[in-house]
């Protein structure tokens, strides 16, 4: 259950770009969570219901987009999106692909109430 | 329009939700902002992990951090590396509660500080920071952070170690790597250990191999087993291979 320690993080930055931007409130808060990014999305809704409420997010809406794995092929040079966890590639099955996206947790875009 | 239920209604709000400064808070008086931000959501444990690194590199010490299951064998193999590896090494020990990991190893003359992570199911780079001030890095070449036995949330945790060894002990099945992709993805290296239970077990190299090989192409799989030397002198190999410059 590190989701909560992630929330934790996540509301700091909330606070923080509240106060650089003179915000009062937060009204959505963004984030693209990467498939092989160790977070389970139902948990961290969860966790950010509970920990929002004394914080700058408190009626923020919170709003995850699932980010598949992005691999860029040196084989075949092509970039494919690829749902499973695996990082071989689709089109010519080479092992010599890079991850482009898919393993990060991001914190994308806030709508701020000022 | 309402934020809370998208009525139209902007006057005596107050009986229709029952907060006392919700006409305070319509959204019609106020402005809205779109802040596009593109920001680590764990940045600040990232960068406290490089500070730790560069610790680490000023004292020319190299870290590993041993994650896996609980019961796999991590202290284990730590008690019995010094018959391996020339190298002198010190351990920073994560466990919930009790020293009993520290004390076993520090028993074994292996200096080890013991964090107490409470409740929570990793250690991350403040905690292992605060315990880099327990440690004599100018008496050592190697440390071990031994994870908290945990194969989904230490993943996420970048300490400040230079490579990550995972280790995965025959009874708990071939099939983890699949069942936890995060946490082999991330690994430099995966060592097999128990392999002297492989008779009794039906656990599949193979399967293993392929499963990392899908996941992991650029890691090394190891067998080893304490009661096996040469299987632990490959390991204290890789540890002395793959020490910083």
């Amino acid at each position: 259950m590190h989701e909560y320690s992630i929330v934790m993080s996540l509301m700091e930055q909330c606070e923080r770009f509240a106060q650089q931007h003179q915000a009062q409130h937060i009204e959505q808060v963004e984030l693209k969570i990467g498939i092989l990014s160790g977070v389970e999305p139902a948990l961290l809704a969860q966790a950010f219901e509970t920990f929002k409420l004394d914080t700058v997010c408190h009626h923020a809406k919170l709003v995850m987009n699932i980010q598949p794995l992005v691999l860029q092929c040196s084989t075949c040079d092509t970039q494919s999106q690829v749902q499973e966890r695996t990082i071989i590639c689709p089109i010519c099955h080479s092992q010599h692909t890079q991850v482009i996206d898919g393993e990060d947790m991001m914190l994308m875009q806030l709508i701020l109430e000022t | 329009m309402c934020k809370d239920c998208g009525c139209s209604i902007t006057q005596d709000h107050q009986g229709h939700h029952g907060h006392g400064d919700h006409l305070h808070s319509n959204p019609q008086l106020n402005d809205k902002k779109t802040l596009s931000v593109i920001h680590k959501i764990l940045d600040k444990n990232d960068v406290e992990a490089q500070h730790n690194r560069d610790h680490f590199a000023s004292h020319h010490v190299t870290a590993f951090n041993l994650m896996s299951s609980p019961g796999s064998g991590k202290t284990t193999l730590l008690e019995c590396l010094p018959e391996y590896l020339e190298q002198k090494y010190a351990v920073i020990e994560g466990d919930l509660e009790t020293s009993r990991d520290a004390d076993r190893l520090i028993a074994k003359g292996i200096n080890a500080y013991q964090i107490q992570t409470g409740s929570a199911c990793h250690l991350d780079a403040f905690m292992v920071h605060g315990a880099l001030h327990h440690i004599d890095l100018g008496a050592i070449d190697i440390c071990f952070v031994e994870n908290v036995g945990n194969l989904v949330c230490p993943a996420s945790y970048d300490v400040g170690t230079h490579k990550n060894i995972v280790l995965l002990s025959v009874p708990e099945g071939d099939d983890k790597i699949e069942k936890y992709p995060v946490m082999f993805r991330r690994a430099d290296v995966v060592v097999i250990t128990k392999s002297d239970l492989l008779p009794y077990f039906d656990f599949s190299l193979e399967h293993a191999k392929q499963q990392l090989h899908k996941l992991n192409p650029n890691s090394e799989l190891l067998v080893v087993s304490v009661k096996n030397s040469d299987s632990m002198k490959t390991l204290a190999n890789w540890i002395v291979n793959h020490q910083e410059q």
